[in-house]
């Protein structure tokens, strides 16, 4: 075996029953485009895949996978049921509740569904044992099969429902054993990427060379840091030099683990949903590459748990 | 008393322009109050002519609870209630998992559990080399309640439109349909949504037009980098005419853009003769006129 090849697959099986987060702090920087072709590349190299979109505010994986949706099952939230023959509008329930989602009137207590984060604590608090558990749909989750026997799982939150992060959790109770899971992060920093990649075991950083990029790219990576994540950066779109960049990742010792150029073709080829390996197989390399390189990482993180 | 418009522009998918835009726009736009609500990752302050920071506010987000060792007795009263599992077998809590809510500090029978604010941004507002105001904010890495900081963000935009007697406050919005785009959204009087011709773009676009007219708001649309698929233009423009949406115009693909923002420009200090500069020019005349109707 040569040694590209016992390293390739090396990199292969550290990747099994692993979660490889995608974010990157900008939106539009292609996280989706690379998280894809990614799965896509490891279920062509036989591996057992599983496709998780948290983003669920606007997933996309699914315009590129096309999956078969075979299961579709909606995602509740716990809130509260107030028995108004039973309340005494003491005010205990909204007093303590810490998302003002409860208002106490003389006479009854009116409940702000979108605020509440279904907590429970208005259920223990109440004196009169007025409150009891109730639903609400927040959204849906959608199972199915995707290219290449690619298991595809998303989570799509209702218009105009704030309340993405257990919708976050509830896509994430359904990880497969066995898999290599390819999780899609939402943009942004705060507290759905940190849902989501809570329980990852290495961050792929997708960025773009330019002042914004950089910039979200910097506090997202200060957040996986907190986390204490393994980070590899991705690079899209390079087109010359952005030195700022550059001398960032050097300073913080951020991998770069993949580079992509700026090329039209990819563009012309996102625009009409296709797979770019499909479409244009010349980018094969850089996804073994990447690969390899993610194996890396979560090589370096085994040793650094076993010591 | 003067009457206060404020037109937010919001884009569903990330990345499409939505920042370069509204710091074109507000290049053209005369006696106004900017607010990047864009709290996560806050982009526009780059590419503005600020003159100074006038003011530092903080920001407090909500509570977390801590559970204090030399008090806890190990019940277990904590974990039974926390919805979040949040709580670990030795009682430590994770601040990542932790909503905040208090149920184990008000349910605690050993009062052990600590529930305190926590500083979780700060909010600036700058003044502008054109005698405007500028309202931004930075979340501290991995914090929640963006929302709430938008909000924040929006009352001290306006508060400084009453100052100033401007009339208009332009917002730039966060990307996505969640908490904080909800709370850029509501009660503002025009959302300007940027779209890209792509699938993507195109699936983003009609679940933010649901939620504009979910709040009843008036809403326009831009199709930037519309020379990528010429189909998807045309789809976009039909979209609009079914749901009584503005077209407002197209901006080709310009890689100036990424070049003015590398000055730290807009498109319009950086290269007024470009194709997307123009562009802009057209879209501000119409944005005008609605503005002026509302």
């Amino acid at each position: 075996m040569s040694e590209v090849q016992y390293i390739y697959d090396k990199g292969l099986k550290a990747m099994e029953d692993m979660n490889i987060a995608f974010a990157s702090g900008k939106g539009g920087t292609g996280k989706t485009t690379i998280a894809v072709n990614l799965a896509y590349f490891l279920a062509c190299s036989k591996q057992k895949v599983q496709y998780l979109d948290c983003d669920v505010e606007e997933p996309n994986g699914h315009i590129f996978l096309k999956p078969t949706i075979d299961k579709s099952t909606p995602a509740k939230v716990m809130v509260p049921v107030i028995d108004q023959d039973k309340c005494t509008s003491c005010g205990e329930c909204s007093s303590h509740c810490q998302f003002n989602a409860l208002v106490t009137l003389p006479g009854n207590v009116l409940l702000f569904p979108e605020l509440c984060h279904g907590c429970g604590l208005c259920v223990y608090i109440c004196p009169e044992k007025a409150i009891r558990d109730g639903d609400r749909g927040i959204g849906l989750i959608e199972k199915g099969i995707a290219t290449q026997d690619i298991d595809f799982i998303h989570g799509i939150l209702n218009v105009g429902e704030p309340m993405a992060g257990p919708l976050i959790q509830e896509v994430k109770h359904h990880y497969k054993e066995h898999h290599v899971r390819i999780i899609d992060a939402p943009p942004g920093t705060s507290c759905p990427v940190v849902k989501t990649i809570s329980d990852a075991d290495v961050v792929v950083m997708v960025t773009e060379p330019t002042p914004f990029g950089l910039h979200d790219l910097k506090i997202a990576v200060s957040v996986a840091k907190n986390m204490e994540k393994p980070i590899g950066i991705v690079i899209n779109r390079q087109n010359g030099e952005f030195p700022p960049l550059e001398t960032y990742l050097l300073k913080n010792d951020l991998p770069v683990i993949m580079v992509l150029p700026e090329d039209r073709e990819i563009a012309r080829h996102y625009s009409m949903g296709d797979i770019l390996l499909q479409a244009l197989p010349l980018y094969i390399d850089r996804f073994m590459e990447l690969a390899v390189n993610i194996g890396r990482l979560l090589g370096k993180t085994k040793t650094q748990v076993a010591r | 008393m003067t009457h206060i418009k404020e037109m937010v522009v919001v884009s569903g998918k990330g990345g499409t322009g939505k920042t370069s835009i509204t710091g074109a726009l507000s290049f053209l736009l005369q006696d106004k109050v900017i607010a990047d609500c864009d709290v996560d990752a806050a982009n526009l302050h780059m590419i503005l002519n600020l003159d100074e920071v006038l003011l530092t506010k903080e920001f407090f987000g909500g509570k977390k609870a801590r559970i204090v060792p030399e008090r806890c007795t190990h019940c277990g009263k904590c974990r039974d209630v926390c919805l979040y599992d949040a709580i670990s077998e030795d009682f430590v809590i994770d601040l990542v998992s932790c909503e905040g809510c208090g149920a184990c500090h008000f349910l605690c029978p050993a009062e052990a559990v600590d529930f305190d604010e926590r500083l979780a941004g700060y909010c600036y507002i700058c003044s502008t080399e054109d005698n405007g105001r500028f309202v931004f904010a930075e979340m501290l890495p991995g914090e929640e309640n963006s929302g709430k900081l938008v909000a924040m963000v929006r009352n001290e935009a306006r508060e400084e439109a009453k100052k100033m007697g401007h009339e208009l406050i332009l917002i730039d919005g966060p990307p996505g349909i969640g908490c904080p785009v909800i709370s850029s959204l509501t009660g503002t009087h025009l959302a300007v949504i940027v779209t890209e011709p792509t699938p993507a773009g195109a699936h983003d676009l009609k679940r933010i037009v649901e939620l504009t007219n979910h709040f009843q708001i008036k809403t326009a649309v831009v199709v930037n980098k519309s020379d990528i698929n010429a189909s998807y233009v045309e789809a976009t423009r039909q979209l609009c005419k079914d749901n009584g949406l503005v077209y407002l115009g197209e901006i080709p693909y310009e890689p100036k853009i990424t070049e003015a923002q590398k000055e730290a420009k807009t498109i319009l200090d950086f290269a007024p003769q470009c194709v997307a500069s123009g562009a802009i020019r057209e879209i501000h005349t119409k944005l005008q006129s609605i503005l002026e109707e509302l």
